[in-house]
């Protein structure tokens, strides 16, 4: 059962191939004797940040185990991206945000069914190289004089969180440099070319040994919801709520947890 | 070239379809200029014209701009001065392995940009193959600097510049050379005075599309000198980055670099790269 990971411009090109496949798909047709008794037949498409990748893949397998006519197909980017592509008519049928404010967005453009569900909690940690050569300790470190910090850009989720903490703490770091997303920041410090950058915990989990993940208590101030949700338009609505189903449920939790995020 | 095919033509003693329209050209010309600027079209239906004055003047995006075009333009003479002399080395010379070092010449075209800015912080980062020992001794790291964006730019960029200089070489009748030669011109002034006259067309295309493809750069960019407003923010990062958040100013800083880039190119192809 393949599942294609899209890369972001990739997606744009395969949104009209999406468009035909999903049109196409026949809907839960069970009385059809001629596809075999193994051939899924719908076609789940779940939108969903980037930093779900790992957890949403591995509850798959369970997924498409339990729901032998169903196969899920994943669309991982940043929730600002695939929020504009649903904004787009991309046809989608569950989103999982990264944040609330790009959820409120779906919300009021394509519409959900029902109410948006927080089901998982990221954040935010203190990566420095596995060696830590500046000796970080604490957040109020990343502020020292010739300490290179990478930020995420302000424009994104965890760029933002980044600068809540600076300002709920005023602790005012100087970074060298604001990426344009939460994995760019990590190269950095995996490659050793800065001395810290502020990640979300599932990103320091994620990527293992190579960088060494410090937590600090300044963090509960900018702790990031993920909300999750069918949509209003979804193609195949039924296992669309199956699915929101699997990723609340206890065994959601628990892969989540695994990931490092936080669970209600 | 030029001189082949004008003999060529000569010799051909009838033009067969002279004076009929070529249809079957026509066709796939236009459906291929389409497909080319309908994306930009799409950008101008949906930019947001009422907002666009106040969007404009941001100092963000100025800064932005002014950002991108020093850098593209530096970029484009670092190409120049070592890509030309490359070019000439490939089209002029024989020696072992040419064919494999022109292949190389082309591997930043291939590969993903966003790759060719990791590897450039693999060599080039302050824990780099050669960084480190910049590193060491200076105390300097390049990545994270406007250097450091010029760099990335010249990695992407330069090939096109070499292959277009190279291509411009190859065509160009040597027995203009041959002949400054058996006048006793040496070869630094048959270089200057002779090939690079004749070749001038070639390079001023390979330079544009150079700075082009320099001003549009991201991928190696993004990686290799990360993203600080006003220093390593170049309109590519600002694009993207507006389009985290409202991809209207995105649209907007996009028709920016697009016009900015669309009059600079038609002036320059009017003023000299029209060959004759």
């Amino acid at each position: 059962m393949p599942r294609p990971l899209f890369h972001r411009v990739a997606v744009l090109l395969a949104v009209p191939g999406l468009l035909g496949t999903a049109a196409c798909a026949p809907v839960e047709d069970t009385t059809d004797g001629s596809a075999g008794p193994e051939q899924p037949e719908t076609t789940l498409t779940v939108f969903a940040a980037a930093s779900l990748t790992e957890s949403f893949e591995q509850l798959a397998t369970g997924f498409e185990q339990a729901n032998p006519h169903v196969s899920v197909e994943f669309n991982f980017a940043g929730s600002s991206d695939l929020a504009a592509q649903i904004g787009e008519g991309a046809p989608a049928d569950v989103f999982a945000s990264a944040n609330t404010a790009t959820m409120d967005l779906v919300v009021d453009e394509a519409g959900v069914a029902g109410e948006p569900e927080t089901f998982a909690q990221n954040v935010l940690e203190i990566a420095v190289p596995a060696d830590n050569p500046a000796g970080i300790e604490g957040f109020d470190d990343l502020a020292d004089d010739g300490v290179k910090v990478a930020l995420c850009a302000e424009e994104v989720p965890c760029g933002a969180a980044s600068d809540t903490v600076m300002t709920a703490t005023g602790v005012r770091i100087e970074p060298v440099t604001r990426e344009k997303d939460v994995k760019a920041a990590l190269t950095k410090v995996q490659l050793g070319e800065v001395d810290a950058a502020l990640v979300y915990r599932t990103d320091v989990i994620a990527a293992g040994g190579t960088v060494q993940g410090i937590g600090f208590p300044e963090t509960e101030q900018a702790v990031n919801d993920y909300p999750i949700a069918v949509l209003a338009d979804a193609p195949n609505a039924g296992p669309a709520a199956d699915w929101v189903a699997l990723v609340t449920s206890d065994e959601g939790a628990s892969v989540l947890a695994d990931a490092g995020f936080r669970t209600p | 070239m030029s001189t082949q095919t004008s003999a060529r033509r000569r010799e051909r003693p009838i033009r067969v379809a002279s004076g009929r329209f070529p249809w079957l050209l026509v066709v796939p010309a236009l459906l291929g200029f389409a497909f080319l600027l309908l994306p930009f079209l799409g950008l101008l239906l949906r930019a947001p014209w009422p907002t666009l004055g106040t969007r404009l003047l941001m100092p963000e995006v100025l800064g932005a701009l002014r950002l991108s075009l020093t850098t593209a333009t530096v970029a484009t003479l670092v190409s120049l001065v070592l890509g030309v002399p490359l070019a000439w080395l490939l089209a002029r010379t024989e020696f072992p392995g040419r064919r494999v070092v022109r292949a190389l010449v082309t591997v930043p075209l291939v590969i993903p940009p966003i790759v060719g800015g990791v590897a450039l912080l693999l060599v080039l980062g302050r824990n780099g193959v050669l960084g480190q020992y910049i590193y060491a001794w200076t105390g300097y790291s390049l990545p994270f600097t406007t250097a450091a964006v010029v760099v990335a730019q010249v990695f992407v960029a330069m090939p096109f510049l070499v292959i277009s200089v190279e291509g411009a070489l190859r065509g160009a009748d040597r027995r203009y050379e041959d002949a400054a030669a058996t006048l006793g011109a040496s070869r630094s002034t048959i270089f200057r005075r002779v090939t690079l006259p004749m070749v001038a067309p070639g390079v001023l295309a390979g330079a544009v599309l150079c700075w082009s493809r320099a001003l549009g750069e991201f991928g190696a960019t993004v990686m290799f000198a990360g993203n600080f407003p006003g220093r390593t923010q170049t309109m590519p990062l600002a694009v993207y980055l507006a389009m985290q958040q409202s991809p209207d100013a995105a649209i907007v800083l996009s028709l920016v670099l697009l016009a900015v880039s669309l009059v600079i190119l038609i002036c320059l192809r009017d003023r000299w790269v029209s060959a004759p």
